[in-house]
Order: structure tokens, then C-alpha cells, then sequence
């Protein structure tokens, strides 16, 4: 479709690979329409890439893992025809005690450390677990539809806001007088006081309020962190009970499947083409102008870049009325969550733990007071002194990532601010060392199996990723930054204020965390498939 | 604070909203102006000379003294102050923007009948003025406003309003064109919150708040321009409506600019000057001014005139959606009758979507001159469509009888479609007579503002009366 000008004609560009702008290309060209999908990078998947970080070893360079992702997408776009296959599903996740104790979560019950002297859970808990879940679950599995809906506006005379405001409600009120009650009880609630009435044993307390906090700026006492926690659970939902999964590959090959799969359907897809602005005509986007001086016009463009970016330095203020871009301004968008890469020498142990558990998901959270005080620092510009960590050794399940008998382990870090008050510059090797330090205790020996650490702040993710803030959700996931105020009122149904430009990324409802729901929202927006 | 507010640096995509544009809090203390662009930050505190005993609060062990707060502080003192203070026979001062000004200096009718038949001087300091420069800031004010303020010539002065994302009028006012960069918007209402978030993203502005650095003095009336010229003015009579002239006044080694521009739709200049030099030009223009009946007014006098003129005032024509609370009571520019001020032609600006929108749809509501019948003004009627007052269509914004047009005029919001110009409306005129309030159901005719507009105003040279 290349015009005699060197300029050239799509009904849709989608500005930015990720796995959100893959999935919304993969729908629009389904739906008929010519599509370019243009990234910056030299490879797909934005976030969800793999890269080799050292000769001969490669790790999913942010997201490591998968667990929102629905069945439904997965076999809707067919990705396991276009190549993706898991190294591992229904992966444990255990919480590691420094003493050698531990507790296994599984969706319907717990496993705890056999000896009574170490740090487990009490027989009590072992009974509370399973009601708890089961409370969590119902409440999840109600919110998941407003997962997948489109948020509908608020004050408007459309059938169809009303309508999608009514179902809201409907799934709330089918919950039962019960379980309706207690949606309201906890959902502004901390997670600290959620898991106190729940539970004693602060391993399992740290577990649990771990996944409340994970890649957010909250810690379990700051308000608002069962929201999180219940969105967690909502987006897990609908993933046949099998809610961390590892592709073959790392998340890279579910990017390029995703690519494989947008192609199939007529998109075309350009790496290392980065867009340098959204062009605008008449008051309506046009097309885009890449860094090159290349442009191309297009019908519609979508955005797969985070809304700052997009309305800020895509666009310009200038095509946006001032109160909206006040607004875009305001969204909380820095990262507090780091990456840590470990290059190893072999397979690490964390104690008490048997050999064959390696393929596991970890945790260091040993309590919600653990927790807490390593999310005191972030407050003041600090990294964590005693961080809390989610570990993979990805290599145990796929043992492609790295030469023979070599591992890698994969470790996202809570909390380490975007903005170090004292500059990153002279404090990576320290706060690497502080993640090394902490992992030793509970896998003795680790230090001296490394052969390269690699570390990434939030500033790192910002600029490899090109995500503004370097928030793995591209804007914080809150009550406040969510559904119909997601990014920000005026552009929460994907559709921005100006004609012609759509949003399709994590900065949209329902947020990141490779679920590719974004994605295809936007497309049945652009689509005109929603009612 | 007195650094202003400057986006001088690179776009910053992680945080363009922070600093340093939105910390900082308005400028207010008078400082020196200088001519580089750039005002030095002194880093002084917001010390005031007229600041009353202090406010003690321990902080630790020192005892600090800190200034009381703005609402405990007196009405600030324009520069003529001592001598409207010196003139007003009534003793008549009211609160504007901050200051203390006059109402009314002797009698409102001796006053308005200066301004149709002399000349007079309005103390202008109080309004609320932004300096706006830099390589975007005719960008920036073309983004603002819905005027296309690409046109505006360097010496030229522009009536503007601006608006909210919804088209609703957050202000009116005058945008001052002095130099190629340099920008001087004057407003009703201080509103640099709004005039920053506006900022994000030009790179390389300056939004200053320089109230009190300018002295100002409206000089209104048929006789004004002879005065002037009398004072010393050489040449101000070239200046054309809306232009902007510095002139020297040798006498007094005095720089004084000259904006042909006002409130009263008549022949008229806006004095623009250091504050330090205010009490001089006020003896000069009043000598000058002796044998042409030259005498100061107060707000009321104004008011009438600005009737006449049909010009809009902020909170009694319409008030700022920056303060409406109830959905509705806010006022688009196509509603008060400003569309030839909204170019949809021009490059976007805020509010545009909103107003391409109700321009499609048709405005629901819309400010209107009326033409009551009888002398009574018809201050705050409400408006029917019909003599028995069952259907009420709107209500009267400001009214008064015109003493120069002898007709009893009002500008009024009226609900579509009744404001079809000639149309018939009722209005209803509560009188009190001595205690006894009567009700007058009186028939006013919808008509074309402005009602009063001689061709003085606009002739150049201007009448040597």
C-alpha cells in the first residue's frame, strides 16, 4: 500500500508494539481494516519482550510472568497456533521464611512447613484459608466483567452508558446480601487489616498482602490496597484456575505470537520505527510522523504508548483543551517496582524447600510489618532497605534461557522510587547488593553462584520501555485512576477528545499486567462494536 | 514569592506538571521591572509595608513573627489613593480585586454626564494584569483565548474572553500586544491557576502577575483626547481604537503609554505607568483637564455607561465558571452574544470542541438587549413570555435608564428561542415607593446592543471638543 510519494495510507496505525497494541491490531485487522503497527524497538512486546542480558542468558526483561491473560483471548486470537507454549502452568507461589519455613498458596488451600519450630501457618489459618479464598474469589469473579467492559460515561442520555452502569450494579447485587456486604465492608479497606481479621501467622499474612502491593505505590496499610488486591484477583479470573503461567520462550514469544497472529489476520508490523509525533488535520488525527520524517496517514491512530506520552509529547497540549491536559498531567505515573536479573552459576536453593520446587513462584514478605517498612522509605525518595521480592528461576521450567546448567533468576522488587532522592547514579551497586543480601538469607550460597547482576530502576524500565514514570501499569492502578476515570475522564472509553485518536494501552481501563483486555477494547471501540 | 513563573526548560515527559510552574504562588510584591525578560528571583518573602502587628507562632524555640493572613489584611491603596481620597466628598469606597477604590466621588449623576460631555478619570489599578512572554506566548494566548491572537499587530489591543474545556466564559478582557514576545493580559479576576494549567507544555513562557507594578488610570469622555493633548500628548492624536502609543511627557520626565481602549464606548484612552509616577500624571491631566470639565468617577457612574456600551460584567452579566457551582449557571461566549469573538478558523484552543458542538446544536440561551417600556430600570426582572407571567423565559442581568439615549435599557439572558431579535418579552419590575412596593408586568423589546455608540469614539484624528 505504498503510495508513489514515499508516504503512505492505513485505515488504522496503532502506535507502539506492546502486547496491548498487538492485540488491538490483531482485532482491527479482523474486523477489515488495514493496519500498520509501527514500534520503536527493534523487537515487539514493549514490556513483554525477552532479552538476553548477558551472553547466553535471557530473561523476560520486565513482565516474568503471566496470569490475566483469559483462555478466551488466548484461543480467540489462536496463539498457540501462531507459537506460543508454556513451560509451566498453575505455577505455586511460596512465601519463604528466613528460618526455612514456608507456605505454599494454591487457589483452594495451603501447604506449610512440616516442622512445627519453623515459620509457617497455624492449624487456624490452615481452616481460614479456604473460606477466604473462596470469599475473594466470588468477589473477583463479580468484578471481572467490569474487567472486560468498556466503561461506560457518566451523565450522558446513552442507552448504553446507562445500560453498562445498570450491569455494574446487577453483578454486585447477585453476590447476595452477603458477599454484597462485605464488597462494601473491604473495598476501601487497607490489607493490613483484611488479612489481621483473617489470619495470625505473619508469613501468610506477608503472602497474601504481597499481591495487594505488587507493582503499585502503596504499601498494605495505605488505603485502598484491597482494591488492588481484588483487581489482582479479578483480572486473574477466567484463566482456568491456573493463574501463573510461563511461556516457552519468556514473555517475548507470547509478544511475537501475538504479532504472528495480527499479521495472520492482514496487519503489518514495523520494528524499529519510532513515532515522533501524531499528526493532526483539520482538528482530527491524521496519521503519524516518525523520526525518520516518514509519514504516514492513517484513518484512525491508536495509541499504544502511555497517555502522558501520547497527549503530552505525541500530540501536544496544543490540540487539547487545557483542563484535560491538567488532568493527563496529574495521573500518578511513576514506578516504584524494579527488576532484578541474576546470571547464575546453577541452580539456587531457598532453604527448606525441596529441589524439584524450584519452578515456583517465591516470595520474601515474611509479614505486613516486613512489608510496611520497606515501603516507608519509598515515601522519602529511599529505596527499601529490606526489600520484599517476587522471585523466579525461569530457568528450571525452560531450560532454553540459558547455556546448560546455567539458570537465571528473575526477582521483581518492591520498592524503589522512580526519583531516588539522592540520584541513581552512585546507588545501584548498593541497593543491587541490599536485593542480593536479601536473597541470601533465604537461599544461602546465591551470592557466590552469580555471574552478573543486572539492575532495572523505574527510570531504567522508563527509558528502556519507553514507558512515562516507568509504572509497569503505565498510570498507578487506584480507585481514583480506574474504570470510567481511567486514564482521565474524557478519555476512559478508549475514544480521546480528538476525533481520530484512540488509546489502547495499560493507561486505559483495565490497566497492565499482560492481560491484552485494553487492546481489544479499543479495537471494539474503533470497530463501532460497542453497543 | 516574586519569581515568576517560567517554562523555560526542555519538555520533561515524567512530570509536566511540576515544577517549577505550578509551585510557585502569584506574584504580588512590587518589583523592579526589567527589560532582559526575566525578572530576578530575590528570594524575599512576602514582606508587606502595610502589614498590621504580626502574628506570633512558636516554632521550636524561636518565636517567629509571621504576617497575618491575606483575609485579616486592610484593602491594599492604589497609587492614587491620597488623592481620590482627597476628592470624594461620599466617602464612598467599596473592595475591588484587593484594593480599595471609589464608588461614587460627589453624585453618580454629575459624574455619568462627565463622561458623555467631558472627560474623566477612572482609577484602573485594581484590574488584575498578567505579563505573558516569550517565544510561545503568542502560541500560548492563542490557545487561551478564541480569538486568533496571531493577528493582533505588535501595538494593538485585543477584547478577549476564555473558556473552560466545556466553552463555558471563565473571563473577559484585553490582550495588550507590546512587543514582539511580550503580552500584557488584563482580566477582571485573578487567575493564574487557570492561566498556568494553560502553560503546560509551552516551552519558554513567562506568566507574571505585575498588578501592582502598573499604575492605571481610564480617561473616558469627548473631551478626553483635547485634554491629553493639552497635558503634552504630542501625536496622541494618530492613535486609532485599540492602538497603543508611548509618549513622553517632557514636564514631568514621565514615559507614559497610552492605549485608545475603555469601558464606556465612547472617545477615551487607558494611561498606563509606573506607580511611583501616578500622583504627577493625576495633578497634570487634572490641570490640563480644568477647563474641560475634567472630573474623577466612581464605579456606579461607570456602570451606567458600560450599560450603554452593552458591555459584559464579570459576576452580574455572567458569572466565571471558574466559580459556578450548579450545572448551568455558567455562560458560553455564542450564549452572551460574543461568537464574533470565537474564530473556529484559528488553530485549536480550549473549549473549541465544546463550542463547534452547541454551534451545531444552537445555544438554549442567549444575552440580549432589551428596550423596556416606561423609565423604571428593570433591575434584576424576571423575564415572561407573556403578560400574565406563565411562562417565564429569563431574567434581567443589569439594567438602567439611559439618561444620553432617554430609553430605559437592560441587558438580559433569555431563553431560546424568545431572544430573537424584535421579539416581544414581559418584564416583571418590583418598585418601592416609600415602603410600599408596587409590580409593573412591562413589555420590553429585544434590540441590538450596543445602544449607545457615537461615531466619536472612533474617529481619528479624534473630535477637539
Amino acid at each position: 500500500m505504498v503510495a508513489a510519494s514515499g508516504s503512505s495510507r492505513y485505515d488504522c496505525v496503532v502506535v507502539g508494539g506492546g502486547h496491548n497494541g498487538l492485540v488491538c491490531a490483531a482485532y482491527l485487522a479482523r474486523g477489515g481494516r488495514s493496519v500498520l503497527v509501527l514500534e520503536a524497538a527493534d523487537e515487539v512486546g514493549g514490556a513483554a519482550v525477552t532479552r538476553e542480558f548477558t551472553p547466553g542468558f535471557r530473561v523476560s526483561a520486565c513482565a516474568h510472568l503471566m496470569h490475566s491473560m483469559s483462555d478466551a483471548m488466548i484461543r480467540d486470537l489462536r496463539l498457540e497456533d501462531h507459537g506460543l507454549k508454556f513451560s509451566a502452568r498453575q505455577m505455586p507461589t511460596v512465601a519463604l521464611s528466613a528460618d526455612g519455613g514456608s507456605v505454599s498458596l494454591a487457589p483452594a488451600s495451603i501447604l506449610t512447613s512440616a516442622s512445627p519450630l519453623k515459620s509457617g501457618a497455624t492449624v487456624d489459618d490452615a481452616a481460614a484459608y479456604p473460606r477466604y479464598a473462596a470469599l475473594l474469589n466470588r468477589l473477583g469473579l463479580a468484578l471481572r466483567p467490569m474487567l472486560d467492559a468498556v466503561p461506560p460515561r457518566l451523565g450522558t442520555d446513552a442507552w448504553a452508558d446507562k445500560r453498562a452502569l445498570l450491569q455494574l450494579g446487577w453483578q454486585i447485587r447477585r453476590l447476595g446480601r452477603q458477599d454484597m456486604r462485605e464488597l462494601l465492608r473491604i473495598g476501601g479497606m487497607n490489607v493490613y487489616d483484611l488479612l489481621k481479621e483473617h489470619f495470625e501467622s505473619p508469613l501468610l499474612q506477608g503472602a497474601l498482602g504481597f499481591d495487594a502491593v505488587l507493582g503499585s505505590n502503596f504499601g498494605p496499610r495505605s488505603p485502598g490496597s484491597v482494591f488492588t488486591l481484588l483487581y489482582r484477583l479479578a483480572s486473574s479470573q477466567d484463566t482456568s484456575g491456573a493463574p501463573l503461567s510461563q511461556p516457552q520462550g519468556g514473555l517475548g514469544a507470547l509478544s511475537r505470537s501475538l504479532a504472528a497472529a495480527a499479521v495472520a489476520a492482514g496487519a503489518e508490523v514495523r520494528t524499529n520505527a519510532a513515532v515522533q509525533r501524531i499528526t493532526v488535520h483539520n482538528h482530527r488525527a491524521s496519521g503519524v510522523q516518525l523520526t525518520s520524517g516518514e509519514t504516514i496517514t492513517a484513518n484512525t491512530v491508536i495509541s499504544n504508548v502511555d497517555p502522558q506520552a501520547t497527549f503530552l509529547r505525541l500530540l501536544g497540549p496544543e490540540y487539547l483543551d487545557a483542563g484535560f491536559t491538567r488532568r493527563v498531567s496529574h495521573l500518578r505515573t511513576r514506578g516504584l517496582t524494579a527488576k532484578l536479573h541474576l546470571a547464575l552459576d546453577g541452580l539456587p536453593r531457598f532453604t527448606g524447600l525441596p529441589m524439584e520446587a524450584s519452578g515456583g513462584r517465591f516470595l520474601i514478605a515474611p509479614s505486613l510489618d516486613y512489608l510496611e517498612r520497606a515501603f516507608n522509605h519509598s515515601k522519602y525518595g529511599e529505596f527499601s532497605t529490606a526489600p520484599a521480592l517476587e522471585i523466579t528461576v525461569p530457568t528450571v521450567n525452560d531450560p532454553t534461557l540459558a547455556p546448560a546448567g546455567k539458570h537465571v533468576l528473575s526477582a521483581v522488587v518492591q520498592y524503589a522510587p522512580h526519583t531516588l532522592k539522592t540520584g541513581w547514579e552512585n546507588r545501584r551497586q548498593q541497593f543491587t547488593d541490599i536485593i542480593v543480601d536479601t536473597i541470601e538469607h533465604y537461599s544461602p550460597g546465591l551470592s557466590k553462584s552469580i555471574l552478573l547482576a543486572q539492575l532495572l530502576t523505574p527510570a531504567d524500565i522508563e527509558r528502556e520501555f519507553r514507558i512515562t514514570g516507568g509504572h509497569w501499569h503505565h498510570a498507578e492502578l487506584a480507585l481514583d485512576q480506574f474504570f470510567m476515570m481511567r486514564p482521565v475522564p474524557g478519555a476512559a472509553q478508549y475514544q480521546t477528545p480528538v476525533d481520530g485518536l484512540y488509546l489502547c494501552g495499560a493507561g486505559c481501563h483495565p490497566g497492565g499486567g499482560v492481560m491484552g483486555t485494553a487492546g481489544r477494547n479499543a479495537a471494539r471501540q474503533v470497530l463501532g462494536q460497542v453497543a | 514569592m516574586r519569581n515568576p513563573h517560567i517554562n523555560d526548560g526542555g519538555f520533561e515527559p515524567t512530570s509536566p506538571a511540576a515544577e517549577p510552574q505550578n509551585t510557585a504562588v502569584a506574584s504580588s510584591a512590587v518589583a523592579s521591572p526589567t527589560q532582559d525578560g526575566v525578572r530576578p528571583f530575590t528570594g524575599a518573602g512576602n514582606t508587606s509595608a502595610v502589614a498590621p502587628a504580626g502574628v506570633h507562632v512558636a516554632m521550636g524555640a524561636a518565636l517567629v513573627s509571621c504576617p497575618p493572613p491575606h483575609y485579616l489584611q486592610p484593602l491594599l491603596k492604589t497609587p492614587f489613593h491620597n488623592r481620590a481620597r482627597a476628592l470624594s466628598q461620599r466617602d464612598s469606597f467599596i473592595a475591588w480585586a484587593g484594593y480599595t477604590t471609589v464608588d461614587v466621588f460627589t453624585n453618580v449623576e454629575h459624574e455619568y454626564f462627565a463622561i458623555r460631555n467631558a472627560t474623566t478619570l477612572y482609577d484602573l489599578t485594581p484590574m488584575v494584569k498578567y505579563r505573558i512572554a516569550g517565544p510561545s506566548a503568542q502560541a500560548y494566548l492563542n490557545h487561551l483565548v478564541t480569538r486568533d491572537i496571531s493577528k493582533l499587530k505588535v501595538g494593538r489591543v485585543a477584547y478577549c474572553v476564555w473558556c473552560n474545556d466545556a466553552g463555558h466564559l471563565i473571563d473577559d478582557g484585553t490582550v495588550f500586544r507590546l512587543g514582539e514576545d511580550e503580552y500584557r493580559l488584563c482580566t477582571a479576576e485573578r487567575q493564574l491557576d487557570w492561566l498556568l494549567s494553560s502553560a503546560i507544555g509551552f516551552n519558554r513562557l513567562i506568566v507574571e502577575e505585575v498588578t501592582e507594578q502598573i499604575a492605571a488610570l481610564a480617561m473616558q469622555g469627548p473631551t478626553s483626547y483635547a485634554v491629553l493633548a493639552a497635558a503634552g500628548l504630542v501625536g496622541v492624536e494618530r492613535l486609532k481604537p485599540f492602538e497603543i502609543g508611548t509618549f513622553e511627557l517632557g514636564s514631568l520626565e514621565v514615559s507614559l503609554m497610552v492605549s485608545r481602549t475603555g469601558f464606556t464606548g465612547d472617545l477615551g484612552y487607558e494611561l498606563w505607568m509606573n506607580p511611583a509616577h501616578a500622583e504627577r500624571v493625576w495633578d497634570l491631566l487634572m490641570a490640563a483637564g480644568h477647563t474641560r470639565g475634567i472630573r474623577p468617577i466612581g464605579s456606579q457612574a461607570l456602570n451606567i455607561a458600560r450599560i450603554e456600551a452593552g458591555f459584559l460584567q464579570p459576576n452580574v452579566d455572567f458569572v466565571s465558571s471558574a466559580h459556578t457551582v450548579m450545572m448551568g449557571r455558567d455562560r458560553s461566549p455564542l450564549q452572551l452574544g460574543l461568537e464574533w469573538l470565537v474564530d473556529f478558523d484559528k488553530p485549536y484552543f480550549t473549549g473549541r470542541r465544546a463550542l463547534v458542538e452547541e454551534k451545531r446544536r444552537g445555544s438554549t440561551r442567549r444575552l440580549v438587549g432589551l428596550d423596556v417600556e416606561g423609565n423604571k430600570p428593570a433591575h434584576n426582572a424576571l423575564l415572561y413570555a407573556d403578560r400574565a407571567g406563565r411562562k417565564e423565559i429569563g431574567s434581567v442581568t443589569s439594567a438602567t435608564w439611559s439618561p444620553t439615549c432617554k430609553r430605559n435599557i437592560a441587558l438580559a439572558m433569555i431563553d431560546a428561542p424568545h431572544f430573537a431579535m424584535g421579539g416581544t418579552v414581559w418584564a416583571d419590575i418590583y418598585l418601592n415607593r416609600e415602603l410600599v412596593w408596587e409590580r409593573r408586568m412591562v413589555r420590553a423589546r429585544v434590540v441590538e446592543r450596543p445602544f449607545f455608540a457615537p461615531d466619536r469614539r472612533k474617529a481619528t484624528p479624534p473630535g477637539n471638543y
